[in-house]
């Protein structure tokens, strides 16, 4: 018993790692709030495409000696905002304008990257993630933009469902969907940022989409996937830090398989939707009963 | 009774008491018309079955009353008010195709959104707004399924979602695109009860179909729509086989005058 208790508390006795617990706390949070919308709405690929655009701004940063979490962060919306002009006016199809965007501004990244001559590793736990080299300031900086994101769309909560549910209705009951799909586009820029040193560019997507889309096989309200997609979003990273520490592997990696695996469990026992699970019988009237009824 | 329509002259007259005035509207996208010149005032009180094949622009009339859409020319007033100033007027069931039913949230939810528009940004629903919504939800007995995830209803009871949602904003003027399509005889006839109950509160109802079998007993006035207004009167003017088959062109096979046969969905609800 004393055992069990030395071996997981051992990890969080150094400070890296009590600031990596606090960092995947809150990256959870964000990640489960922006992410519940971008399960539903179906913006995996923008998430994605943000957290890669991001890198244009890292690199700026870097080479210019700024604030990296800002250049990440401008680079970011400026992106997303561009993408959701781009498909409003150009008559582009949104995963055209994603598709044409990210990749100039990563391939931007790239070419000033290039001309530097030092490939540092502060530059490469941006790209692949290292929760556990998180500093004091970093911290501070995750939780001015966690409060503000959570902030926001605790105000604006009921126009975002009614935004996310019925665009159409939405608008024609007067509610502002131009600013909401914008601010959308720029909550998921920020979410993606604040994700970015937890877990890394290449597998932010991961964080805002897999505990979503698995407690979304769970629960039936945005805001109880949002709540559970939180404390599975935590869980997974418990776990994987745990993982990350005693078996010497990488943690934003770590972290995001054990949510890989909670999804996987969720896919096969779900009560509702899950593949091993036996349903209740289907509701008369539905389309499976319309598709068999004599075609006259 | 109700006065023949008669487009120019009466414009002026009807301006005041007329619940939905649409003038000379033309609309489309993308250079694609879809609707010429359409012109018509629907008295309040009033139920109007918007009629016309698929691709008629019925919906486009609709979403053009509703200011979801923006039309070339013309121009449309709720109760004598601008669009802009009327939105709190207007009540509106989109078809439930157009609707994503695997969205995660409850019946309850759904029709709460109706009063999100009068809400405003940055307030919760009070109790005023939680008494409606039960109150919309009893009349299209919907109370015993408010918890449900919409994505659990049969098509009927989809259908009556939407439609307490637009109760739910508390419209004078109430928009329903298609609301009895893939329904089947009984429900189309609770839902037509409904209707005239609405009617006789003062509420004036433009209900679009191309479901000929419903529309003699409980419209008031009927717009035959193909792109231009083919006709617009009473059923029994409107409904000949003439002027029907003018707007339906191919799509029906008429049996005698009044009785029109409609081929496609056979609701199996």
């Amino acid at each position: 018993m004393i055992d069990l208790w030395n071996w997981l508390s051992e990890p969080f006795q150094y400070e890296f790692m009590q600031r990596a617990l606090l960092t995947v706390l809150m990256v959870s949070a964000v990640s489960a709030v922006i992410g519940a919308f971008v399960v539903i709405k179906g913006l995996a690929f923008i998430g994605d495409a943000l957290a890669h655009a991001s890198f244009a701004g890292v690199a700026a940063a870097f080479v210019l000696g700024g604030s990296i979490y800002l250049g990440a962060m401008i680079a970011a919306v400026a992106t997303a905002l561009a993408i959701g002009f781009v498909e409003r006016r150009a008559r582009i199809s949104l995963d055209t304008a994603i598709g044409i965007l990210f990749v100039g501004a990563f391939a931007l990244g790239i070419v000033i990257v290039s001309r530097q001559s030092n490939y540092t590793v502060d530059l490469f736990s941006f790209v692949f993630g290292n929760v556990l080299g998180v500093g004091w300031g970093d911290l501070l900086l995750i939780g001015i933009m966690t409060s503000a994101i959570i902030a926001i769309v605790a105000a604006f909560y009921k126009e975002m469902l009614f935004y996310a549910y019925d665009p159409e209705m939405a608008a024609a009951s007067g509610i502002p969907v131009s600013a909401i799909h914008y601010g959308l586009l720029a909550l998921i820029a920020v979410a993606a940022v604040v994700a970015l040193k937890a877990v890394g560019i290449v597998l932010v997507v991961a964080m805002l989409v897999t505990p979503a889309a698995t407690a979304g096989l769970l629960v039936r309200r945005l805001h109880q996937i949002m709540l559970l997609g939180a404390l599975l979003g935590f869980i997974s990273s418990v776990i994987g830090l745990y993982v990350s520490y005693y078996a010497s592997v990488a943690s934003g990696a770590s972290i995001v398989l054990v949510a890989t695996c909670l999804f996987g469990l969720a896919l096969l026992f779900s009560p509702r939707r899950g593949l091993l699970v036996r349903r209740r019988p289907e509701i008369p009237g539905t389309a499976k009963s319309e598709a068999i009824a004599p075609s006259r | 009774m109700v006065k023949p329509f008669q487009p120019q002259t009466t414009a002026a007259i009807d301006n005041e008491e007329a619940a939905i005035q649409v003038e000379s509207v033309w609309a489309g996208y993308d250079g694609h018309t879809a609707l010429e010149d359409v012109s018509f005032a629907a008295p309040r009180s009033n139920i109007v079955g918007l009629m016309g094949p698929n691709g008629s622009g019925k919906s486009t009339l609709l979403k053009v009353i509703l200011g979801m859409h923006r039309p070339w020319q013309g121009r449309v007033r709720i109760l004598g008010r601008e669009i802009a100033s009327a939105r709190r007027l207007l009540g509106y069931t989109p078809q439930t195709e157009s609707v994503d039913w695997q969205f995660p949230v409850t019946v309850k939810d759904v029709v709460m959104m109706g009063r999100y528009g009068r809400l405003g940004p940055l307030r919760r629903p009070t109790g005023v707004d939680r008494e409606v919504v039960a109150r919309c939800l009893e009349r299209l007995q919907l109370t015993g399924l408010a918890n449900r995830q919409i994505g659990e209803l049969s098509g009927g009871q989809q259908r009556r979602v939407l439609i307490a949602r637009a109760l739910a904003q508390e419209p004078e003027v109430l928009l329903l695109d298609e609301p009895m399509a893939g329904l089947d005889a009984a429900i189309q006839h609770e839902l037509m009860t409904l209707f005239e109950g609405l009617r006789d509160e003062g509420k004036t109802l433009l209900v679009a179909t191309h479901d000929l079998s419903c529309t003699t007993g409980c419209f008031n006035r009927v717009l035959l729509l193909n792109k231009r207004r083919v006709a617009y009167d009473e059923p029994a003017k409107v409904c000949t086989e003439e002027l029907l088959n003018e707007a339906f062109k191919s799509h029906l096979i008429l049996l005698p005058v009044g009785k029109a046969y409609y081929e496609e969905h056979h609701g199996h609800d």
